[in-house]
């Protein structure tokens, strides 16, 4: 079974060597990830220019920051405009509702391009209801095929073959169907999103169902004796005893699905074209001007950074909510 | 002698192996008092959990059945309760809760809540862990453990208690603390008990009843000792007492003999496996089991009961 390791392996790594936890091994812990990092941009820094391309020199990590500062302050800029934009629809609406007070006003959107940190947050929005749709189907229906083992051995072939799935062959089927299926005047969602939203949902159940449905079946025997000396009806031995006895599990289980989720997502949206920081890095990438290279290491470097983040906040739920923990 | 609370008529228990049917238990009959306190002991591997099993209706025996106040035993039910060896409390749930989920399934029609709430601490009170009540099992030691799965089986108000080993994971001394607190609940409660042991001394000194169980496979019942000692019981004078001394050799003997020379005073005699016996049962305590085994030419001279005793 799948389990996340910490995704710091130099604080795994000093923790073995020095069991307790002693002043030295924690300075260690702050000073060696420094000089990791200090080493890396060394070497970058290093082979960067060596590398020459179509659209010139690899970037450097002092191009990468120059342009996170650029595209932060493009997004400032796009923000004001906005402001003023809406600003001045309001002032015109109040004059036309000053001359005839029954007059109906209303306030477009600006219709600037998304800047990215825009595309950021369509990301973040797009997987979060994908892995929200992933677990609400994964977590109910891994804890049935945990707890009847002939369901377990009818859903094993479907649960295999589907679990390697790329979102890459998914894709296209997904957006003919949602295409044909989600018809609507007047939509609630983006058909983009709910392509990106269900791609990132196919992919990212399986180990969430996996773990879900291992936890499950191991809940310890005595645990479900006590349910069955008890007789506790089906609903509560599931909601109070195999549910949290596989919270474990479960969230290991979330962990890597949300991952998964993420990187599935970036993918989807650069070969969909649909909104979101996979966007960003096509169109950057199709731009082609001598800054687009360093342009989409940023995004390179924001999508792990959020990757990174996501994680972490899973496990602090994990933390709150898992008894084990 | 009145009608048997609870009776095992002809249990006979096999399981199917890939090598085929395995033989566990073989026509079991046993027949219990309301308020007594039987011993299940045998060697490791004998059929004792399988019979508490049946009992406690988690396992259906194969042939012949189990009656509880003229009712056919088919499923597991709280009037059987039992105390798992290993307290088997949830992890996630306080020792509170862990009583609650018990009190709250068996009585929640019956109590209204503050009721309830009385009745689970009266229990955690039984077995003095009331202190603790807002603790997770994973906080307190493994002899409070057991205690609150002792207060757990004692709050569905069984009419039988059923333990398996109940203290076969703790130290000695905590051991002794549980046996004297279960001795006293038992008696005020009256409670009919079955208790699987390997302990000789513990099943001699709780029990009304031994019942020795033969060694698998197609293990059934070799011999039963009843244990007329008065209550309450103190394990520090009766250490010294000729009467439990001669129960204890009873009993050791019973398992020495089965040990060394099986089929010997024995109806169903077997082929079991002595070197594999003396290895399950060596991480035990030396007083359990294996104890008599450094003296194996005292099976043959049959001692009377007070040259036994000098020791």
């Amino acid at each position: 079974m799948s389990t996340l390791t910490s995704t710091n392996p130099l604080l795994q790594l000093i923790r073995r060597r020095y069991p307790d936890v002693t002043g030295k091994a924690l300075l260690q812990s702050v000073t060696l990830p420094v000089l990791g990092i200090a080493l890396f941009l060394i070497a970058w820094q290093l082979v960067a220019p060596q590398i020459n391309t179509s659209l010139g020199d690899f970037p450097t990590p002092a191009n990468v920051y120059e342009q996170a500062g650029q595209l932060w302050q493009e997004h400032q800029n796009e923000q004001d405009r906005a402001d003023r934009y809406v600003e001045m629809q309001e002032k015109r609406n109040a004059r036309i509702l000053a001359d005839n007070p029954d007059a109906e006003t209303r306030i477009r959107p600006y219709p600037g391009a998304p800047t990215f940190i825009d595309q950021i947050f369509t990301s973040l929005k797009t997987v979060l209801a994908g892995f929200f749709l992933a677990t609400i189907i994964a977590v109910p229906l891994g804890i049935m095929i945990g707890l009847n083992r002939y369901f377990a051995a009818a859903a094993n072939p479907i649960i295999q073959i589907f679990k390697p799935v790329s979102p890459l062959a998914w894709l296209p089927l997904v957006t003919m169907v949602v295409s044909a299926t989600y018809v609507s005047d007047d939509p609630m969602f983006e058909k983009s999103f709910i392509t990106s939203m269900v791609t990132v949902t196919l992919c990212s159940l399986w180990p969430t169902l996996i773990n879900t449905a291992t936890g499950v079946a191991q809940v310890n025997p005595d645990l479900v004796n006590v349910s069955k000396v008890l007789r506790l009806p089906f609903w509560t031995h599931a909601r109070k005893v195999v549910l949290p006895a596989a919270v474990p599990m479960i969230f290991t289980g979330l962990r890597v699905s949300l991952g998964i989720a993420w990187m599935v997502l970036i993918a989807a949206e650069m070969l969909a074209q649909n909104p979101g920081l996979g966007k960003f890095v096509w169109d950057e990438f199709q731009n082609g001007s001598s800054d687009s290279l360093s342009r989409i290491m940023v995004a390179v470097l924001a999508i792990g950074f959020i990757g990174y983040v996501l994680d972490r906040i899973m496990l602090m739920i994990q933390r709150k909510v898992a008894w084990d923990e | 002698m009145s009608k048997s609370h609870l009776e095992l008529t002809g249990v006979s228990m096999s399981f199917d192996t890939p090598q085929g049917p395995f033989q566990a238990l073989d026509t079991i009959n046993l027949k219990i008092r309301k308020g007594e306190f039987v011993s299940l002991i045998g060697h490791s591997g004998c059929g004792k959990s399988t019979v508490l099993n049946i009992v406690a209706g988690l396992l259906q025996a194969t042939k012949g059945g189990c009656v509880l106040d003229g009712h056919e035993v088919n499923t597991p039910g709280p009037e059987r309760a039992v105390v798992f060896q290993n307290h088997a409390l949830m992890p996630w749930l306080t020792v509170y809760e862990n009583v609650e989920l018990a009190v709250r399934q068996v009585f929640r029609k019956t109590m209204t809540k503050r009721e309830r709430t009385d009745w689970i601490l009266h229990n955690l009170e039984l077995v003095n862990m009331a202190h603790a009540r807002d603790k997770r099992p994973g906080e307190i030691s493994g002899g409070m453990a057991q205690r609150v799965g002792i207060a757990r089986a004692l709050s569905m108000r069984p009419s039988v208690l059923l333990m398996d080993e109940p203290f076969g994971a703790l130290d000695a001394l905590t051991r002794a603390h549980l046996q004297d607190a279960l001795m006293e609940i038992q008696q005020d409660l009256n409670s009919t008990v079955i208790m699987i042991t390997h302990d000789v001394d513990e099943a001699v000194l709780l029990s009304d009843r031994i019942v020795m169980m033969t060694n698998g496979p197609a293990a059934t019942v070799g011999e039963e000792l009843t244990i007329d000692l008065p209550r309450p019981r103190n394990r520090v004078t009766l250490a010294d007492d000729p009467e439990y001394v001669h129960y204890r050799q009873a009993v050791l003997r019973f398992l020495y003999e089965k040990q060394r020379f099986p089929g010997k005073g024995d109806k169903a005699p077997q082929a079991s496996t002595p070197t594999e016996e003396a290895d399950s049962t060596a991480p035990e305590s030396p007083v359990e089991v294996k104890a008599p085994e450094p003296q194996p030419t005292s099976a043959k001279t049959k001692k009377p009961v007070a040259t036994a005793v000098q020791n």
